[in-house]
């Protein structure tokens, strides 16, 4: 037993990983989901333990392949921040999955339901792999196994719009990820190590020459990691992949993919560029400033306009995350933990909102408003549980958004920046605008058509809907466990920069 | 005056750049579905010659542990590049599988036409 506890880490990546090979030698279904979700919990259980492991004491918990030592190895290191987005991809595939038990098969061919838990397990597999490894190319070939089971997920869409989309986002993943691995040849060329750790102690002792090739690695890594994130202007394959993908595509990538590409920006920067180049990188951290502010109003206007709820929900994603970066941008104690904070946030409450729209695409077969009038007088628990997620994404108080909030506001403060707390403030007006559109359609008209003979969905959508709304409330008001943990977090990455 | 030394000496970042830019180029000008997948890929192997060009030393051989082996190359980045082909062949596979899906549905896998086809360009 004491013997497994020490591989948990490596475990983390290979049961995931296992289960979704196991997965594809069924061609049942029920079985292939029953596995998924065999795997989706001990993927949890792995990270309590090794919660348990980190709060036992040590501020990083190493795990070195092989035995080897430091730079010959490939490592997985484990800190409060990786800690908390384990969390995240877990409990969010955990929810997501029982949501598939009966959306799937509805959307899905019956032949492909095993592929896409087979496929479903790897993007989680690959997200857990960025996340826990220390290693830089490492980091890449995980980012690849991710993105190309979202491709496929994607691309399972019942609409042949999400072949499109999902081609789409194939070209501009793979961009991406080119860019990003560019940036790591950059960067590995100059210090000659792959080892993050590693390579932030060799970039203290580079020398003038080498600094410029080393900026435009970071330049590269930049831009890649931004296309995987969908920082506005660059979003514009999110909209349509989380519009046409599968219901269950869309809630697992909006909780996930977008946040683990941000946590890699918060890893590179605070940890490993940050206490060499410190104030040589404001360039960029104030253009990142500028498009998170950008995106936060200018996406929520885009979802004001749709006329599709999904859409509606992706631009309202690409906004969001509008508030994750604004928070890195701060550099200060609040700022960052209000970033991070909203991480785990805006997941639970945006993969709320696209369970909703799955229960309501469940029912009517369309989440086009226009269909979707009246359905809160026909699916009431559904539509209460969509609007207690879009009060999180509005940032009411006693909701997890308005935690978020508070904190990017108040670490706007300390730096004095006070247009940018009227743009939050703004961003959250237009967020009640997008968010009242729908509940103005759902509430407020008769219901006529499918939506009139629709009824709340059956217990496998309605459990991890209700689950994911409530935890909102409850971590609005009980911020112990996702604050604490996101302070946490921000301690340490600060601290690495000697504040 | 061209510098020939200097061409000779930096020929293999000049070839890898030239690569870079143009397929990235192709990637984004085409509307041909496959020419940018072949953009692409050719974008991938750009990244290759990156990687593997400041690796190879002149003369020198695979590291093994022998008296006769005086100079290898850098066994590292081969092996990072051979996950990367690896990454690109399945990139290339996936896209080019998306767009027979695509051709099966649109009857094209022209973009303009598809967008046109979908009222939304």
């Amino acid at each position: 037993m004491n013997n497994l506890m020490q591989h948990l880490p490596i475990l983390q990546v290979i049961v995931p990983l296992s289960i979704a090979v196991l997965c594809t030698m069924t061609k049942r279904g029920n079985l292939a989901w029953a596995m998924a979700v065999l795997s989706a919990g001990l993927s949890l259980a792995i990270t309590v333990g090794l919660a348990q492991v980190l709060w036992a004491g040590p501020a990083n918990v190493n795990y070195l392949f092989g035995g080897w030592s430091v730079p010959l190895t490939i490592e997985y290191r484990l800190d409060a921040l990786n800690l908390f987005v384990l969390f995240i991809v877990n409990i969010i595939a955990l929810a997501t999955l029982f949501f598939a038990k009966s959306s799937v098969p509805s959307e899905i061919e019956e032949r492909h339901v095993s592929w896409f838990y087979a496929m479903f397990l790897l993007c989680q597999a690959g997200l857990l792999g960025m996340v826990l490894t220390n290693d830089a190319f490492n980091m890449f070939v995980f980012m690849e196994i991710s993105s190309l089971a979202s491709y496929v997920l994607v691309a399972m869409g019942r609409d042949r719009r999400a072949l499109l989309a999902a081609y789409q986002y194939l070209i501009v993943g793979t961009i991406g990820a080119t860019f990003f691995v560019i940036g790591i040849g950059f960067l590995y060329l100059t210090t000659g190590t792959l080892n993050l750790t590693d390579m932030a102690q060799k970039l203290v002792s580079a020398s003038e020459t080498d600094e410029r090739q080393l900026f435009v690695g970071i330049g590269f890594i930049t831009v890649g990691l931004c296309l995987k994130l969908a920082l506005f202007p660059l979003h514009l394959w999110l909209p349509k992949a989380y519009s046409y993908a599968p219901s269950a595509v869309s809630a697992f990538l909006a909780g996930t993919a977008t946040k683990v590409a941000i946590y890699l920006v918060i890893r590179l920067y605070y940890s490993i560029f940050a206490p060499e180049f410190g104030s040589q990188l404001w360039p960029a951290i104030e253009a990142f400033l500028v498009l998170s502010l950008a995106a936060m109003v200018l996406a929520s206007l885009s979802a004001i306009y749709q006329s599709n709820a999904k859409k509606l929900l992706a631009f309202s994603s690409v906004a969001q995350i509008g508030y994750i970066t604004l928070g890195l941008c701060l550099v200060n104690f609040d700022g960052l933990t209000g970033g991070i904070v909203h991480l785990m946030n805006h997941a639970l409450v945006k993969t709320a909102a696209f369970i909703a729209m799955g229960a309501i695409y469940f029912r009517i077969g369309s989440v086009e408003l226009k269909d979707m009038a009246g359905i809160g007088r026909t699916m009431p628990v559904t539509m209460a549980a969509f609007v207690v997620a879009g009060l999180g994404l509005i940032g009411v108080p006693a909701t997890a958004g308005f935690i978020s909030k508070w904190y990017l506001i108040s670490g706007a403060l300390e730096r004095g920046l006070w247009p940018v707390v009227v743009i939050i403030l703004i961003s959250s007006g237009l967020a009640v605008v997008y968010v009242g559109k729908v509940v103005e359609t759902a509430y407020f008209h008769a219901p006529t058509g499918a939506a009139a003979k629709a009824s709340d969905a059956p217990f496998w959508i309605m459990a991890p809907l209700i689950f994911l709304a409530g935890s909102s409330v409850f971590l609005g008001l009980n911020t112990d466990f996702n604050l604490g943990l996101a302070q946490t977090a921000a301690h340490q990455l600060l601290q690495g920069l000697g504040q | 005056m061209i510098d020939f030394g200097e061409i000779l000496l930096k020929y293999n970042a000049i070839v890898t750049v030239f690569l870079m830019v143009t397929s990235l180029y192709i990637v984004i000008a085409k509307g041909n579905m496959i020419k940018k997948l072949v953009g692409l890929s050719l974008f991938q192997t750009s990244v290759y010659l990156l990687y593997l060009s400041p690796a190879k030393i002149v003369g020198g051989t695979a590291p093994i542990i022998a008296d006769a082996i005086m100079v290898y190359s850098n066994p590292l980045p081969h092996v990072l590049i051979l996950t990367a082909i690896v990454v690109g062949v399945a990139t290339l596979a996936l896209g080019l599988a998306l767009v027979v899906r695509i051709q099966d549905a649109y009857g094209t896998i022209e973009e303009d036409e598809i967008f046109r086809a979908e009222g939304d360009a």
